[in-house]
């Protein structure tokens, strides 16, 4: 009896677990089928500019203030820890590189991309989603207007043009933020913090890459919450949970992105 | 909102990434900072140039003067030949000495140009004759570690301490001054 009820519970767990998986791979194979007609269906998006214009608004200029911030403190911690370490190595005016690579290769393209999925993410699914549950998208629909079109394609455009130009100026703004700290503050001398970074960041191995790198995390965190927004089930719980599950799964994919693109970046 | 607005703002957007970009190439990476105007080149050939890379800054009294070109090796010499161009503006005697200098103890290396007397000054192609390679840490903690042990045991033993530490030192006289005789 007892026997029977282990295995029950144990025969439970793996059944859940494996619906979990299915569930996950399914999620995965719609939002490659989402991501494809985005790319098929992008013409309008182009071709009616002023849409994807009005989303770059909304994802990449309000999200400046955030972006510009953040970036200038994540700079100035990093000058004040690096230079920390850095004098008890008598290296001091390395410090210009150290601010400039961390920022250019890792921190710029993944901290904006984190604050982006929180900032712009975030707000592409509650409206998708909310938009799904007063049945606007199935009213387009009705009126033959493609929703994947209309709706879909200039946000993800808007994402992925946003993206690079955030991740640039978190870089620039950071390295400012970093010279402030450096130079005026703690006295490092401001030739030197310069002309280090100068011979050390190379343009293709580094602010290239960070580019790059900037651009896929773009794809990624949009696409990821366009999908959220598409799928949720349409209640008030529904497009939370959507809403919630963009941040999470979008950070989780740019930190492990982040890994898979550097060691591509190291090797080649 | 409408539409000019939003377009000034995505124009204002779009400005500020360029110019980021820009800025990270310019002032952070060193697109510009390689190119220096009229120029000419001159060789110079090394017993070992260390981590010398192309594009390392050529100084004289501290002043970047110019840049290494490339590096090659001369398989007949079995040298480093370092490809140097130099401002035009700058004009350098014959017998100038070329050496290769660590910025810092592990800092970027570069060429440090010391100029002689000589009248005449270097053209285009010339040949830096008298240059002094790069000091190799390995080679001078060795050397370190071996007037070391031999001082030690010179004072073990205390027998005839004063002509072994003589010729230690000796040799690593013959040793310094076989790298070049430098003008310091």
């Amino acid at each position: 009896m007892i026997k029977s009820k282990l295995l029950l519970s144990i025969t439970n767990i793996l059944r859940g677990i494996g619906k979990r998986m299915i569930e996950r791979i399914w999620r995965l194979g719609a939002g490659a089928r989402l991501f494809f007609l985005t790319i098929i269906y992008s013409g309008e998006s182009f071709r009616r500019f002023h849409l994807t214009l009005r989303e770059i608004y909304f994802t990449g200029v309000m999200s400046l203030l955030i972006i510009i911030v953040s970036a200038f403190f994540v700079g100035m911690v990093l000058a004040l820890q690096g230079y920390n370490t850095l004098q008890k190595y008598g290296s001091s005016e390395a410090i210009g590189v150290l601010v400039a690579l961390s920022l250019v290769r890792e921190l710029g393209p993944v901290v904006t991309a984190l604050l982006f999925a929180g900032r712009a993410g975030t707000a592409i699914t509650a409206e998708i989603g909310l938009m799904k549950t007063t049945e606007q998208l199935s009213a387009m629909e009705m009126m033959a207007v493609n929703p994947i079109a209309r709706v879909v394609a200039p946000r993800f455009w808007a994402g992925v043009i946003s993206m690079p130009i955030l991740a640039a100026l978190f870089s620039m703004v950071g390295i400012l933020g970093g010279y402030l700290v450096a130079v005026p503050l703690i006295g490092v001398d401001d030739g030197a913090f310069w002309s280090q970074m100068q011979a050390n960041v190379d343009v293709r191995a580094d602010i290239v890459n960070g580019v790059i790198k900037s651009v896929v995390f773009g794809i990624a965190c949009t696409m990821i919450a366009l999908f959220e927004g598409f799928d949720a089930p349409p209640t008030a719980e529904g497009v939370s949970r959507a809403t919630t599950r963009t941040v999470v799964i979008s950070s989780l994919t740019v930190l492990g992105l982040d890994f898979v693109l550097t060691s591509f970046m190291l090797v080649i | 909102m409408d539409r000019t607005t939003i377009d000034l703002w995505v124009g204002i957007f779009v400005a500020l990434g360029v110019a980021a970009l820009l800025g990270l190439a310019m002032k952070v990476g060193n697109l510009t900072s390689s190119k220096i105007g009229e120029t000419y080149s001159v060789t110079a050939a090394f017993e070992n140039v260390g981590s010398l890379k192309p594009h390392a800054p050529v100084k004289s009294a501290g002043v970047v003067v110019g840049r290494v070109d490339n590096i090659t090796f001369d398989a007949s010499t079995y040298e480093a030949i370092v490809n140097i161009k130099i401002d035009k503006r700058y004009a350098f005697p014959k017998d100038t000495f070329a050496n290769i200098y660590t910025a810092g103890l592990l800092g970027e290396q570069y060429v440090g140009l010391e100029a002689g007397g000589d009248v005449d000054t270097l053209k285009n192609g010339d040949k830096i004759t008298q240059t002094q390679d790069a000091v190799v840490l390995e080679k001078m903690i060795g050397q370190f570690l071996f007037s070391k042990a031999s001082e030690a045991k010179a004072d073990i033993k205390d027998t005839e301490p004063k002509a072994k530490a003589a010729s230690a030192s000796k040799s690593a006289n013959v040793k310094s001054t076989e790298l070049g005789d430098a003008p310091f």
